[in-house]
């Protein structure tokens, strides 16, 4: 992609990564994503942020259409990931910058990854500014948002907040701004971006978005290292912020399972339905057909969460126990919860999820439910009223 | 005495404990147990440092 200037004399010079649909290796990135870096022309010439190692050259011919890249001074690494760093080798070599700014922990993180103490690193901490000529650029660390080495870079100036991880999507488009695509989609995808990334970390988020407040920051842009930049929808993307990160339930139930012969789905199915009759609104999933990341964003702002495995081998299907893995460590707070299943002749598996769930925080609401081989329509019946249960107790607890 | 988690800046204050991890309230930093790890980040006690 060629530069795009953002603001006057500052340029998004990243790449988009139109066919990536592993993310990170946890979860998937659907419409693929961008990495954002950007060049800040001053006295000093500054650029944040950086590409993989593998688009090192996208960022470098996007760099030369605005500028040669020896001419680059500083190099701001705000976040450490190699999605954001990789690139730091083969950008060190030709710009030969004066000086790398980075957090205190980014700067270990550095040399723990790339093996390189002599570059010129300046370590600084939160409050701290540094000047570019016209500008200055004040620093503040966010520490595990979400590693951390994470920090923000504000430029007052400009009223620009480069903003790392936070408030990214994972979008690959040929548009640059929050208003130039769907809008729906757009938080559709902010929001699955925070239930994967950013969850587990919701209280300092929470802490994050009062500081923003105590410095009284000036805003008008938010630039992230992901996707797009956000300049006509501040007030929605950080209400949306406070919300997610506030993690308060709303009345929905997520029912997740697997099945091997169609009697744990013939119960999901019927469980949906109770749930369903009490009012929630209802997502029902099957981990074949659903990745566990995009089964977060439902978790995220749902009440209860209904799992479901048939017995095999003593134990839960596979993919329950990758998605009650992956789940308890993103940390979904204020969650019930319950299990079932069929089986043949153990039964094992909904008091193993059980007692996941209750590992992970979720208030069990239930006694694990299991039927035998084939469901018959008694069977069905007691799965409905299951459903029922747990849609009365979402419903003493949130409101209508 | 607080102690703060050098990694994420997650405080131990002795006066809450940690009860979601089974510290109770009134534990000392030095009687929290060799295998607790800081709620936020995971981070290993000897991550922490007294506030300063």
């Amino acid at each position: 992609m060629l530069p795009v200037e953002i603001k006057k004399d500052i340029f998004w010079v990243g790449s988009v990564d139109w066919n990536l649909r592993d993310f990170h290796g946890y979860s998937l990135a659907r419409r693929g994503t961008t990495y954002n870096a950007y060049l800040v022309k001053d006295e000093k010439i500054a650029l944040f942020d950086l590409v993989p190692a593998n688009h090192v050259d996208e960022l470098l011919r996007c760099l030369k259409a605005t500028i040669d890249p020896e001419q680059i001074d500083y190099l701001i690494v705000n976040h450490v990931e190699p999605d954001h760093s990789g690139a730091l080798p083969r950008l060190m070599e030709i710009v030969k910058p004066e000086k790398v700014f980075c957090s205190p922990i980014a700067k270990q993180a550095l040399i723990s990854h790339y093996h390189r103490e002599d570059w010129p690193y300046e370590v600084v901490s939160t409050g701290q500014s540094i000047s570019l000529g016209k500008r200055t650029v004040t620093f503040l660390e966010t520490k595990m948002l979400h590693w951390p080495d994470s920090m923000f870079s504000f430029i007052p100036e400009d009223k620009l907040l480069i903003s790392s991880d936070a408030f990214g999507q994972n979008l690959a488009s040929s548009e640059r701004f929050d208003d130039q695509v769907d809008k729906t989609l757009l938080f559709s995808l902010a929001a699955n971006y925070f239930a994967n990334i950013l969850l587990p970390f919701s209280p300092l988020v929470q802490k994050l978005l009062d500081k923003v407040g105590e410095v009284g920051w000036d805003i008008d842009m938010i630039a992230p290292d992901h996707g797009l930049i956000w300049r006509s929808q501040i007030p929605e993307i950080l209400a949306k912020y406070a919300e997610w990160s506030a993690q308060k339930p709303q009345r929905k139930a997520v029912v997740f399972y697997d099945t091997m012969w169609k009697s744990t789905e013939r119960m999901a199915r019927a469980v949906t339905d109770g749930l369903i009759a009490e009012g929630l609104s209802v997502q029902l999933m099957s981990l074949k057909a659903a990745h566990h990341s995009d089964v977060m964003p439902f978790i995220m702002d749902a009440q209860a969460i209904v799992a479901g495995s048939p017995t095999h081998n003593n134990g839960m299907l596979p993919l329950l126990a990758d998605m009650l893995t992956y789940m308890k460590g993103l940390k979904p707070q204020g969650k019930i919860g319950a299990a079932f299943g069929s089986y043949g002749w153990s039964g094992e598996a909904p008091k193993q999820i059980s007692e996941f769930l209750q590992s992970a925080k979720v208030e069990i609401v239930a006694e694990p439910l299991r039927i035998k081989n084939v469901p018959t329509d008694a069977d069905l019946a007691a799965c409905q009223e299951f459903g029922s249960r747990i849609g009365r107790e979402v419903n003493a607890r949130v409101p209508a | 005495m607080r102690y703060v988690c050098s990694i994420c800046g997650y405080v131990y204050d002795p006066a809450e404990g940690d009860p979601e991890n089974n510290i109770a309230a009134g534990t000392s930093f030095d009687d929290v147990p060799a295998d607790w790890a800081c709620p936020v980040c995971g981070a290993s006690k000897d991550n922490f440092e007294p506030e300063s």
